[in-house]
This record gives C-alpha cells, structure tokens and sequence, in this order.
C-alpha cells in the first residue's frame, strides 16, 4: 500500500485513538467512532501533514480512509 | 523598553449568577442530550443572570471584587474598560454605567468588542496606558449575559454558552515583572463565522428579523472550531516567542473556556501538564469576554497562581479576533 496510506494510518491512530488493524482502506470514519470535532481534527491533521487545504464540502465527502487516501492522491 | 514602566495585575475579582442551567435542563428546550453536550464540549452546567439582571449588573459586582482584591478605592480608577458582546444597551456604553455604579468618578470609560478576545484586548490597552505612565490604575471587565443574546430553538449554540463576568485591576509592577509579551489579531474575513446578524446598521431590527431570528448568535461551529484551534496553538507559540520562553518555562496556562475539546488540543501542543491549566467551561460554558478574567480569578484565589509564575492568558473570538498575552505574575504592591 502506498506510502499516503501510511501517514494517513498513523494520522488516524494518533486522533482517533484506535488500533493499527482498525485503519482500513474500507473503514469508515464513522465506523472508527469519530464524531463531528473529530473529524474537523483529522481534517486539519491531514492537511499539515500533506501540505493542502481540504475545503469544507470537499471535506463533507469523505467518509471513509480510502477516500481520504484518493483525496489526497489527487490534490497533492 | 526604555522610559517605559512594567505592568501587572493587582487584584482579579468575578461574579457569577446564582441560577444554574445543568445539561438535563437544556434536554427540555432543545433535542439534544447530556451526553451529547458532554462528549464534544465538556459543559456540565452553566450559569444564567436573573430577569432583572443585564451585563452591567454582572460587571459591576465582578468589578468590585476586583477592587477590593487589589486594595483600591474605586476614586483612584483612572480608566474603566467593559469588554463584551452583549451590552446593555446600544448607548450609552456599559462601562460609564459601571463606572458610575462603582464610583469611580475620575475614571474614563469606554466599551470593547473583540466579543470572546475582549478581555486580552482590554488589558493590552490598559497596559499600554500604564506602561507610559499616563495612568496609575485602570479596571478591565469582561462580562456577558450571553442567555439574551442567544437562539434557544438553535440547539447547536443555545448550548454552549452561559452568563459570568470577570474583572482585573492592572497597575505599574516593579521592573522586570508582569506583562512579559503581548500578541492581537483579527481577521474579519472569517466575521460571518460567528455573528448576530441583525439589530445593527446592516439589518436594523425589523419584524422580518424578529420572524428569522437574525438577532441571535449564529455560528458555524465546524469554521469556529478549526479557527480556535489552530488559533490557540499559533498565538500561545507567539506570546511564549515574544516574551523569549520556552515551552517548559510556562508555570501556568489560562485559556479561553469556549470548549473542552479546543483547550485539550493546546494543552497537547504546548507540552504543558494539564494539571497546571485552568478549566471552568465544565461549570459556566462559554462565558465569552467573562470566561478569561473569571478562570484567572479562580486560579489566583486557588493558589494556582503565584508570584513568579509564568503564565500565559490566550484567547479567541468572532471578528474574528484572537490574543495571548505572557505574564510574570507580580506581588501585588
């Protein structure tokens, strides 16, 4: 897998608190118990990280760790 | 900062009214639950001002407080700032009708809205006063009766905020001591973020905006709470910069109360203890331009706080505003 994916892991282990196995490409934000702040978090996580701005109705559309990791791919 | 004198606090002092409005009791007007408010905030409770009390009735008995802390006779107040969001009227300003109250009657007085940074702004001005000798002794006030102002069929703010206020004498310390460092910003660009639209010059008050509700606070708490996190962490950095500390030099951290989550994430940036920074958004809320001056208050008459210790007060706000300030808490004179 590639190397987004692993700072995007390591990004929601550390946020979310939740366990390495958990962080899937399918799982759901939803399914890792992140609310609305947490969600704000990882977003803000995510784009110092990779250097980006995630607007908010961009941001609205990811739901799950894959479509994070393609998010990213993409506006990089 | 030569010809220049140095500048502290000499007394804090806070008011908070008597009825408490616990989560449960917000469950009766809004759907929303304890837990939820709980989970993403941390409010336990929050306070709310009788009929009959409006913003300067909170300040002046806060201000008192703080008179009486410091051992100053209100005649001796040479400049009253009320810092707040919600006056009691457009005109005349709240801080002559505290100052009046007080019987501080050689005293300036003028209003302050940085909404929730109003405290750190006032006491910068104040400082500034101070600092050139121009003025001895002046009163900061913080103080909100937020339950006026808010929408309490809106369950994502109705919420989140309660009445209080908070007061602070500052006065000249001696040299090398008190304020270490000051840091304000605003950037108005993000204003819609957090606003009473309505009841001003843009929207005068009419019964279109009586039917829309536009005279309440409105937000966008996702916007808010990515601005205020992001906020808390630069300006703490730019104060602690400022006053050339580090990190592990900070005895002590008093943050803006807005939400328990927010003050957790500076906590964990800054390294500091979270034993060693001051939290009562459990108890009051958001108490807006009340909450800094109210949690000193508390952590001064806690012991928290001493002489020596290096402290930093850091706030954030609709403008949208933002401000940290390093002190090197004084001896009272």
């Amino acid at each position: 897998m590639s190397d987004i994916f692993e700072k995007v892991k390591a990004i929601v282990i550390e946020q979310l608190g939740v366990e390495a196995d958990e962080v899937r490409m399918e799982a759901s934000f939803e399914d890792l118990n992140a609310d609305s702040l947490d969600i704000v978090e990882l977003v803000m996580a995510l784009e110092e990280e990779f250097d980006i701005e995630i607007p908010d109705e961009d941001a609205e559309k990811i739901k799950t760790i894959g479509q994070a990791v393609d998010y990213i791919k993409q506006n990089k | 900062m030569a010809g220049l004198r140095d500048v502290g606090f000499w007394g804090t002092g806070s008011y908070l009214p008597e009825k408490i409005m616990t989560n449960k009791d917000m469950e009766s007007l809004v759907a929303t639950s304890d837990e939820w408010i709980r989970t993403r905030t941390g409010i336990r409770e929050r306070r709310i001002a009788a009929p009959e009390q409006a913003t300067s009735d909170l300040a002046v008995e806060a201000g008192r407080r703080a008179l009486e802390n410091a051992g100053v006779a209100p005649e001796e107040i040479d400049m009253v700032i009320v810092g707040s969001c919600a006056f009691d009227m457009f005109l005349p300003a709240t801080a002559c009708l505290v100052a009046d109250r007080l019987g501080a009657r050689r005293a300036a007085a003028f209003d302050l809205e940085t909404a929730c940074t109003s405290f750190i702004y006032g006491a910068a001005i104040a400082s500034q006063f101070i600092a050139t000798g121009m003025y001895e002794k002046v009163l900061v006030i913080g103080a909100e009766v937020m339950s006026r102002i808010l929408d309490f069929t809106d369950r994502n703010t109705c919420v989140l905020f309660g009445d209080g206020a908070g007061a602070a004498v500052l006065g000249p310390v001696p040299a090398g001591q008190g304020i270490r460092s000051i840091h304000l910003g605003a950037d108005g660009s993000g204003g819609k973020a957090l606003s009473i639209p309505a009841g001003g010059t843009r929207m005068p008050v009419s019964e279109q905006t009586l039917k829309d509700r536009s005279h309440y606070v409105k937000m966008n708490g996702k916007e808010v709470y990515k601005f205020a996190v992001k906020a808390m962490d630069d300006a703490s950095t730019i104060a602690l910069e400022k006053a050339g500390w580090q990190p592990e030099d900070l005895d002590f951290l008093v943050p803006h109360q807005a939400n328990q989550r927010i003050i957790d994430s500076a906590v964990k940036k800054l390294g500091i203890d979270p034993s060693r920074v001051e939290v009562n958004v459990d108890r009051y809320g958001n108490m807006s331009a009340a909450s800094l001056p109210v949690a000193l208050d508390e952590a001064v008459r806690a012991g928290k706080i001493n002489a020596g210790d290096r402290i930093i007060l850091v706030g954030f706000g609709a403008g949208l505003t933002w401000g940290s300030m390093a002190i090197q808490w004084a001896q009272r004179p």
